[in-house]
């Protein structure tokens, strides 16, 4: 069975030393002050190693059952679940005025590692009530807020969101599911949903369904879906579930990964729905939490990695194969264990540089959105709309690639169900499906997120890593190992950005075939810019002489790693996108 | 009733353990610490008399460097109400000694005239077993060690006692000191809002000055060593051959 380690020592550092978290000029920052954040990080790190992590793999095997309407969840699940919504850690970021801890989402991201890493399927039954919560807190009423609010925060009830149906995925124009007034302010929902993440389940006494639908009449396409509430139990004016409402689970979908968390075709049979916000504004209402919601997946695929690492890592230390070049490493014992080899190392090197990269990358994002939402600052918002797709589909595609370069490390051990790598491979494949898949994202940084605003969030994005050059060039060997790498990379991001703006009007295929490989061009410079600051803090804690030196020096080899063998595939995408179109367009379809 | 529970900063039981390069210790720079894992219990315990109505404030206090604050948050977090940091020593790699941190425990106790005090039966760093002892020698209080179960009989305390032959219960009249061990109950996580709660608790902190009490070390730390390392095993090819081995290698037959 695999094991997970909490990397508090390794988030704290980020917090404090690399975002310098409680200086932020964001309300609410003063309060995460390195004591406090070391206590939450270590009792979730203990929830997240001793309650969840054991229940991972059982999850796995065991899955879901729908017997009767009704889905049972894993052995244990039930249990874990009143110990994380007991202990408060559901509402962590929410609102107080309705129960909620009101801390930085900053801190919730932080404890949402340990959590995603130590049983991804677990948490998604109440990462979904989050996003939930978000919709109902920025676009519902007063009353529907204080009705539903108190009780997702405590956990006492779930969320789930509804968009997908059987015609429909990325292409919510298509939409079927009718929402017909009933002349006393609700609606009769009806229609079939499809892939309902935690649609139905026995955790919690009642699931608050969001789904979108059409109000007979409206718009066409995306212009006329509107949101609404649809609880499994009517509540009542207190808060109490009342009458069942018309809405069932029809059925479990059979999948690859995330077994543990049921996966439902939810059936609306002319059930009773309150809409939110306004009608035919659906959209914008979930547009409101996108940015939220796909942080959130981004931060599970590498949180996959970081789990699978770890045990990548464990199983390098012992494994004896071979004898290292030159001096045996283990002249006692019958071969060396494989961390020796050139080739191993490599491997987990690029597993570690990424996974320590995304999780900067993914903390800083936290950061931005807690300076826009706390902070009311625009400048951030239009950063994070610009980076939100790229920590989706870049953080996604490079996490599942890194739990199957673990499951390498362990070579045939990695290919068996019993050692658990496996499952971190299943489990991370469907964070670069859902909540849009990377396909898409790409299409949204490119089409959508690049141009806005004359490219100002661009401009601004390069203005900072102009910035951190320009702070640290005179530490010869941030120079040397982290600046002029970065400066190189940033130069193939800014000529990639130059040829869309340049073919975006003239030849939008151009643009469209190159979207992928500028995500992925983007993100390297993402993540050499956040290996750049963490260089930075890692040397001033060694001139300071704070903190674990052999720690700073492991991170500083790390960074070094990352900016000499992955930084460098900024160059293979930007010599994809400048080739163009033709030759992905070139192929007629019958030729196939 | 007021219980006060000492809580020790230990090194965390995950952490392998190192030993200084000079042989003067174990090596805790840049080392998690933790609570005492025996002194977690011994909060709980206290909560839980706590929530039963038995008890009606939880005072924890520590003993050792300014970082136990951070031990002293936790039982805060716990559910402690408040609690005392007396700051004996400036060298984490210092231990106070267990006369020492009885007699200022006793000088705290003497203040607080608590009814019970639960305490560890043990800190896992230095495995003493002492403290709870040498206290209720020096308050000349009933003591019950080593406690897997506890319940509170009006003036006294019933104490079910872990001992080499299997348990044996004992009623204490209190005020008196009960030591508790791994199966008297399983410590709760803190819960956030808990977590939260603890920053605004009160924490004193003193200095052994302020009890008039000298923390000098008495005892010489000769030299610490790792444990001989585990050899390898071997297989043997038979019963016979087995037996051969304990007679003539081990010398154990
Ligand atoms: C386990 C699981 C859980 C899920 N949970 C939920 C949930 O809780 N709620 C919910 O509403 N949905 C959920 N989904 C649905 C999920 O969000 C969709 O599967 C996803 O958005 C993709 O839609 P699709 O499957 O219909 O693919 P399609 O839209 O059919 O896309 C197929 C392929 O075509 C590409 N493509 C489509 N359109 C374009 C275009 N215009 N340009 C370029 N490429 C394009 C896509 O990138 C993809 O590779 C879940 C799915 C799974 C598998």
């Amino acid at each position: 069975m695999p094991s997970y380690i909490p990397p508090t020592e390794e988030i704290q550092f980020l917090l404090h030393d690399v975002l310098e978290a409680s200086a932020a000029d964001i309300p609410g920052y003063d309060e995460l002050d390195r004591d406090f954040t070391a206590a939450v990080l270590d009792e979730a790190g203990k929830i997240a190693a001793e309650v969840l992590a054991p229940l991972n793999a059982t999850g796995d095997a065991e899955g879901c059952r729908l017997e009767n309407g009704v889905v049972r969840t894993p052995e244990g699940y039930r249990d874990a679940y009143r110990q994380v919504s007991e202990g408060g850690w559901i509402g962590l970021d929410a609102d107080p005025a309705y129960g909620g801890q009101g801390m930085p989402y900053l801190l919730n991201t932080a404890v949402g590692e340990m959590f995603v890493s130590a049983n991804m399927a677990f948490n998604m039954y109440w990462g979904l009530t989050h996003g939930a919560m978000s919709a109902i807190h920025v676009h519902g009423s007063e009353a529907q807020k204080a009705l539903y609010l108190p009780k997702m925060i405590s956990g006492e009830w779930s969320g789930t969101m509804n968009l997908t149906e059987p015609q429909c995925g990325t292409d919510l124009g298509l939409i079927k599911t009718r929402a017909e007034p009933q002349g006393d302010g609700t609606y009769r929902i009806t229609g079939t949903k499809i892939w309902i993440s935690a649609g139905e389940h026995d955790l919690t006494e009642n699931i608050i369904h969001l789904v979108l639908a059409k109000i007979p009449g409206g718009p066409e396409g995306t212009k006329g879906i509107s949101l609404f509430i649809v609880p499994k139990f009517l509540p009542d004016a207190d808060g109490n579930p009342g009458p069942r409402n018309a809405l069932h689970c029809v059925g479990l979908e059979h999948k690859m990964g995330i077994h543990a968390n049921a996966t439902c075709v939810m059936s609306y049979e002319g059930a009773t729905g309150f809409l939110v916000g306004e009608e035919h504004k659906g959209m914008r209402a979930m547009f409101t939490m996108m940015n939220e919601a796909r942080l959130g997946v981004g931060l599970q695929g590498y949180a996959q990695g970081v789990v699978a690492y770890q045990n990548a890592l464990a199983w390098a230390r012992d494994r004896l194969q071979g004898r290292a070049v030159g001096a045996p490493a283990n002249p006692q014992g019958p071969a060396d264990p494989i961390m020796v080899h050139p080739d191993v190392r490599r491997n987990l090197m690029h597993q570690k540089s990424f996974v320590e990269g995304a999780r900067a990358f993914t903390f800083w994002g936290a950061q931005l959105i807690d300076r826009s939402h706390r902070g009311g600052d625009a400048e951030a918002e239009a950063l994070i709309s610009l980076l939100t797709p790229v920590i989706k589909g870049f953080l996604t595609d490079k996490g599942f690639e890194t739990t199957v370069l673990a499951q390498q490390t362990l070579g045939g051990t990695g290919f068996t169900r019993a050692a658990g790598l496996e499952q971190f491979v299943r489990d991370a494949r469907i964070t670069m499906i859902y909540e849009g898949t990377n396909g898409i994202q790409s299409l949204d940084l490119v089409g959508r997120k690049l141009p806005q605003d004359g490219g100002k969030a661009m401009r601004a994005f390069f203005e900072i890593v102009k910035g951190v050059i320009r702070e640290n060039e005179d530490d010869a060997e941030v120079k040397a190992g982290f600046l002029d790498p970065l400066k190189a990379a940033s130069k193939d991001l800014q000529a990639a950005t130059m040829y869309f703006v340049e073919q975006g009007m003239k030849n939008p295929a151009n643009a469209l075939a190159g979207s992928y490989d500028f995500m992925h061009l983007f993100g390297h410079v993402c993540l050499g810019l956040m290996w750049a600051r963490i260089a930075k803090a890692a040397r001033a804690g060694l001139n300071a002489g704070t903190g674990d030196a052999a720690r700073h020096a492991a991170r500083l080899a790390t960074g070094r790693y990352y900016m000499a063998r992955q930084l460098p595939a900024t160059a293979l995408h930007l010599a994809r996108i400048t080739s163009g179109a033709d030759t992905v367009m070139a192929l007629p379809d019958e030729s196939f | 009733m007021k219980v006060l529970v000492p809580v020790k900063r230990v090194i965390d039981y995950n952490v392998k353990v190192r030993v200084k390069a000079d042989g003067t210790g174990v090596d805790l720079a840049n080392v998690k610490m933790s609570m005492n894992p025996f002194d977690e219990i011994a909060v709980e315990e206290a909560i839980r008399l706590k929530e039963k109505g038995q008890a009606d404030e939880i005072v924890a206090v520590s003993i050792g460097v300014k970082q136990a604050q951070e031990t002293l948050r936790t039982a805060l977090a716990m559910g402690a109400d408040r609690a005392i940091l007396i700051v004996a020593a400036d060298d984490i790699h210092q231990d106070i000694e267990p006369l020492a941190v009885a007699k200022l425990l006793k000088a705290v106790i003497d203040e607080e005239q608590p009814g019970l005090v639960l305490a560890g039966k043990q800190a896992i760093d230095n495995d003493m077993n002492a403290t709870g002892q040498m206290l209720a020698a020096l308050l000349g209080w009933a003591q019950g060690t080593f406690a897997s179960g506890l319940e509170i009989e009006g003036e006294n305390a019933v104490v079910t006692r872990e001992v080499d032959g299997g348990l044996q219960t004992i009623k204490v009249k209190m005020p008196a000191i009960v030591t508790v061990d791994l199966r008297l109950n399983e410590p709760r996580y803190a819960s956030l809002p808990n977590i939260m709660k603890a920053k605004k608790k009160p924490l004193d902190e003193k200095t052994p000055a302020d009890y008039g009490i000298d923390v000098t070390p008495r005892l010489t730390v000769v030299r610490t060593a790792e444990p001989r390392e585990r050899q390898a095993g071997i297989k043997v090819g038979s019963v016979d051959e087995l037996i051969a081995k304990l007679k003539d290698e081990a010398g154990v037959l």
